[in-house]
């Protein structure tokens, strides 16, 4: 699922403008994000704070169990790679 | 004799303008033109070189063909979009914080309850409970 500090309505917007299907949380005091030390302080619009891209995969003991850290925003792990990480586990 | 208008150095801009704008709204889109913008260099360089014989023949067949002047205009903001679009994609592109104070593998993931798009609450908690793991993409937003 993904995590950003847009407004449920926001990512709403942009679930269907993309076709995502996955769950899109919302995080508008950053709090999460800040937690899981992505943060991207004054990144976004007006100064806003937004997390920077990462992935991680967490397992049901709630342990971190993979990360992916790119440093291009650009740049993201593709779905397939990400599965074959959770995979190889 | 009449000159004829260089239509090579207008076509080749007006490639390196698709070059520099196709970029965001189209080919990053796709993982195989985003992650190396291959696509956007072959156009510049297509573009380019359309502009580099245009002008070649505005000088060397002055005669015959017009646009010393608009392919030499031309020529220079193309480099000027080609610049921008390489210092985007290799500046600041890269402009976010360092990973080091990312949590790493083997640590607790910080429980958390955020609101879904329809404004219902979701618990990592309760989701860890009946799932094998949870896949988090952080995102920007801003969209």
């Amino acid at each position: 699922m993904g995590v950003s500090v847009d407004s449920p309505a926001e990512s709403q917007k942009l679930c269907r403008s993309r076709g995502y299907t996955f769950p899109l949380l919302s995080d508008p005091s950053a709090h999460t994000i800040r937690q899981f030390g992505v943060l991207h302080p004054k990144g976004g619009e007006a100064g806003k704070d937004i997390a920077r891209p990462a992935e991680f995969f967490v397992d049901a003991t709630g342990t971190i169990r993979w990360v992916n850290l790119t440093d291009d925003i650009r740049v993201r792990a593709r779905p397939e790679s990400v599965l074959m990480a959770i995979d190889r586990l | 004799m009449k000159r004829r208008p260089n239509i090579l150095n207008w076509a080749g801009f007006a490639i390196v303008l698709i070059a520099f704008l196709s970029y965001v709204p189209f080919f990053a889109l796709f993982p195989t033109t985003r992650d190396i913008p291959w696509a956007n260099y072959l156009l510049f360089l297509i573009g380019g070189a359309l502009l580099a014989i245009g002008i070649r023949r505005a000088f060397r067949d002055s005669a015959h063909y017009s646009g010393k002047i608009s392919g030499s205009i031309l020529t220079i903001l193309s480099a000027v979009l080609f610049a921008f679009f390489v210092v985007g994609l290799t500046y600041f592109s890269k402009q976010i914080p360092t990973a080091g104070t990312a949590l790493g593998v083997g640590q607790k993931a910080p429980a958390f309850v955020l609101l879904d798009t329809t404004g219902k609450q979701v618990s990592s908690v309760d989701l860890l409970k009946n799932h094998r793991g949870l896949v988090l993409i952080f995102y920007r937003g801003y969209w």
